[in-house]
């Protein structure tokens, strides 16, 4: 595939380990912020051919993962909801709420559907004028402005029966606040690729002037994250804290001024719940008071029932970087992809579900 | 005929019988099927191998096959994976009430051309008709005999440190050009599903090797799932490498756009062959003389340590665990 | 996180584009990329593209992946 497979090319990961191998000296703890990038560095094996200098920490950068049991209980009630259709990622299908999962709500009688765009969602709501249909509204900034174009989209079409619940959430507050926390000690920030192709290099700024930390924005390939390990690991040699891209050709400095343009149109930002982190301000992002027609929240009276949390889970922790899931009790011993107890095993990005498939019993 | 099915053809009454008659018997036309005695009887000597298998795949009209031509290609390949000749396959349809007359023409069609291509005959059946709901449109179920050579000793368990691992072709089409179709994930492609009787193969492969040691064919779950179950099963690790992995570069996109990984897409005619290392070059000219078996590679090794174990050496050189299947292949946006 | 991958468009029909991503076709949403033209690459996500590949700077990157892998073989 074109500008997807050539950064896959071995002979050419080759000259970028060399360099990092050359040029690593001092002992660094990078963050790969983004589930998609723990992904690709298991995938491909990457830990493993870094120099022993290197460590890498996984961070909270999987909308799954963070998602409140208290929001996901929302949607299940929804479309326990006679008459109201309700369309999702395939991601969220299987993630426990307090009680089922919207593939269990479904098998036993709800209008459940999976979508691969909000295109779709709209197109369904199109079809059905006699359902409510609403769209679970889960992503970052990469994610966003696709849910407010489709939001547009139905307002251009009268659609009186298209409905987000959003429970979006922004990378940058939730970033600051782990930083805040005190928590981990990081060396340097593997930012994420295509939120950045959004919201621009810049919004990652304040991380290097104010908490002097090497900010690096990385594509998805194995050579995108190598090439981010390296700019980072030079960084850290010459003692610098700044923001660079390697993944130049997705991001820009100004991101997508278009994208970034409808998302404020149709969105504000909101205190948003983080598993594991609780309420963060600003870091979550609800429908405006001129689209208010399509906010699920205020369509429907939804009582979810009490929230409650897996015993035993530490999935807060493990989004936090300070354990690992081979530091939970229940990993693979109760807690498992096909049987899981909480999101960070039912993402395929999750770090508990990326250790069990790739790590497991690998020692590193 | 009416055009659609109704409860009446399942109820072994006259229509039934027409249903019978013309839909299946002349279609698949053979004396032992035309016979339509309560059993078919037939003579055969020596170890025989036997199985089954239901399908109930969705959509039930894909590119590149249907239901009908699964469902032999299906069992003829958990015979041909065994070693044996298939020889008579028995077919059974469970039909939701108003399945198009048609659609189920077409589909014994498919029946007939696959059962032509791998030399083999159905020579008993049955029919039910349930009611609207009870069913998703059309279920088969097929169940097959066939002779096993004298000697012939292939099975899951058989693999040693040293064999070679043969793969016959790219993976992941069936699964892709099934999904292409699917509400909800729709793209367009000129991919088929390689939906395909692999018992030529077979029978040329041991024809040219006594040494191969397992075969089975990577269906649901994907090739990752297949190396697993032999590598438990003999007590082994396996290893392979991605640089040799044979994959379309529709599939590789279908993939990344839908957060799948290749090795785990279910195939419909493709075979694993673990081979004595001496014997495997051999082996692997022999597929790739076949109508199948073109694109064949030899894709890994088997190794000691480890027991249960399948990695594979990356693009980048390094080595990651391939694990089995874990619940559903769902597509995903992170 | 945030899986969205190149697609060369074929052709405009208002805010939508039929893409190719590797032999696969879609129609995709352009509303959030307006500019984008016949013949550019853009990164999709969801169904929308997101942003325009740069493909002079991909060209640029891979052409320094060269440079390295050349430089670490002459070392051996």
């Amino acid at each position: 595939m074109k500008f997807l497979s050539e950064f896959r090319d071995g002979r050419l990961a080759k000259g970028v380990v060399s360099q990092i191998h050359r040029r690593s000296e001092t002992p660094a703890r990078f963050m790969e912020f983004c589930g998609g990038h723990t992904v690709t560095i298991f995938r491909y094996g990457i830990r493993q051919i870094l120099p022993a200098t290197i460590e890498m920490l996984s961070g909270p950068g999987c909308p799954v993962c963070v998602t409140a049991n208290a929001d996901l209980d929302k949607a299940i009630a929804l479309a326990q909801t006679p008459g109201v259709i309700v369309t999702t990622f395939g991601d969220m299908l299987k993630v426990p709420g307090s009680d089922l999962s919207l593939q269990e709500v479904k098998a036993e009688g709800a209008d459940v559907r999976m979508v691969y765009s909000t295109m779709d969602a709209v197109h369904i709501a199109e079809e059905n004028p006699s359902k409510r249909v609403v769209f679970l509204g889960i992503g970052f900034e990469t994610t966003a402005p696709t849910v407010a174009a489709s939001i547009l989209h139905a307002e251009e079409k009268h659609l009186k029966n298209y409905y987000v619940l959003s429970v979006h959430k922004l990378c940058p507050p939730v970033i600051k606040a782990l930083l805040d926390s005190g928590e981990v000690n990081l060396d340097g920030l593997i930012c994420p690729g295509h939120v950045s192709a959004v919201i621009g290099s810049r919004a990652w700024d304040f991380i290097a002037r104010d908490y002097a930390i090497p900010c690096v924005v990385s594509g998805f390939e194995p050579l995108d994250v190598l090439q981010c390990v390296d700019m980072l690991v030079t960084q850290v040699e010459e003692g610098n804290s700044k923001v660079e891209i390697a993944y130049r050709r997705g991001v820009r400095p100004e991101g997508n001024p278009e994208a970034l343009r409808l998302m404020d149109e149709v969105f504000e930002a909101c205190p948003a719940q983080w598993r594991g982190m609780g309420t963060i301000p600003d870091s979550g992002l609800k429908l405006r008071s001129t689209y208010q027609h399509f906010d699920a929240e205020y369509a429907f009276d939804i009582d979810p029932g009490p929230t409650r949390e897996p015993q035993g889970c530490i999935c807060g922790d493990i989004l936090r970087g300070v354990k690992t899931p081979l530091d939970c009790r229940l990993f693979d011993n109760g807690c498992t992809p096909e049987d899981p107890v909480g999101p960070c095993m039912v993402s395929s990005e999750g770090s508990c579900a990326t250790y069990y498939l790739y790590g497991r019993n690998s020692g590193r | 005929m009416a055009d659609r099915i109704l409860l009446a053809h399942g109820s072994g009454g006259k229509l039934a019988h027409d249903l019978v008659q013309e839909m299946f018997v002349d279609v698949l036309g053979n004396p032992i099927l035309a016979k339509l005695d309560d059993a078919a009887i037939f003579t055969a000597s020596g170890r025989l191998a036997f199985t089954t298998d239901s399908y109930v795949v969705t959509p039930i009209f894909f590119p590149g096959g249907d239901i009908g031509k699964l469902a032999v290609c299906g069992t003829v390949n958990d015979l041909a994976m065994s070693g044996a000749r298939p020889l008579y396959l028995s077919l059974s349809f469970i039909i939701e009430e108003g399945f198009p007359q048609k659609d189920l023409e077409e589909i014994v069609n498919s029946v007939k051309e696959a059962t032509d291509e791998a030399g083999a005959m159905i020579v008993t059946g049955d029919t039910k008709v349930v009611d609207q709901g009870s069913a998703d449109r059309l279920y088969i179920n097929t169940a097959g005999v066939g002779a096993v050579a004298p000697g012939l000793n292939i099975s899951g368990s058989n693999a040693q440190p040293g064999d070679k691992v043969l793969l016959s072709g790219p993976i992941g089409d069936h699964g892709i050009a099934v999904m292409s179709k699917r509400e909800g994930f729709s793209f367009s492609t000129k991919l088929e599903s390689d939906c395909a009787p692999l018992n030529d193969m077979v029978a040329d492969m041991l024809a040219a090797s006594s040494n191969i040691h397992c075969l089975r064919d990577p269906t649901r779950g994907g090739l990752a799932t297949t190396l697993n179950e032999l590598a438990k099963q003999s007590e082994i690790k396996i290893i392979i490498e991605e640089e040799q992995l044979p994959v379309h570069d529709e599939v590789l996109a279908a993939c990344e756009m839908l957060g799948f990984d290749p090795l785990y897409v279910a195939n419909e005619g493709k075979l694993v062959a673990v081979v004595a290392a001496p014997d495997a070059e051999r082996v692997l000219n022999t597929m790739r003389k076949t109508r199948y078996g073109k694109e064949a590679v030899i894709l890994g090794e088997v190794v000691e340590g480890d027991s249960g174990r399948v990695v594979m050496k990356t693009h980048l050189g390094a080595t990651r665990i391939v694990d089995m299947l874990v619940g559903d292949l769902l597509p995903r946006i992170c | 996180m945030c899986l969205a991958i190149p697609a060369l468009i074929k052709s405009i029909e208002n805010e939508e584009a039929d893409v190719d991503m590797g032999g696969i076709t879609r129609r995709i949403s352009l509303r959030l990329t307006p500019q984008a033209k016949v013949g550019d690459y853009v990164i999709i996500h969801t169904g929308y593209a997101i942003n325009i590949l740069d493909q002079h700077e991909a060209r640029e990157t891979l052409k320094l992946f060269d440079q390295l892998a050349k430089a670490a073989e002459e070392e051996r």
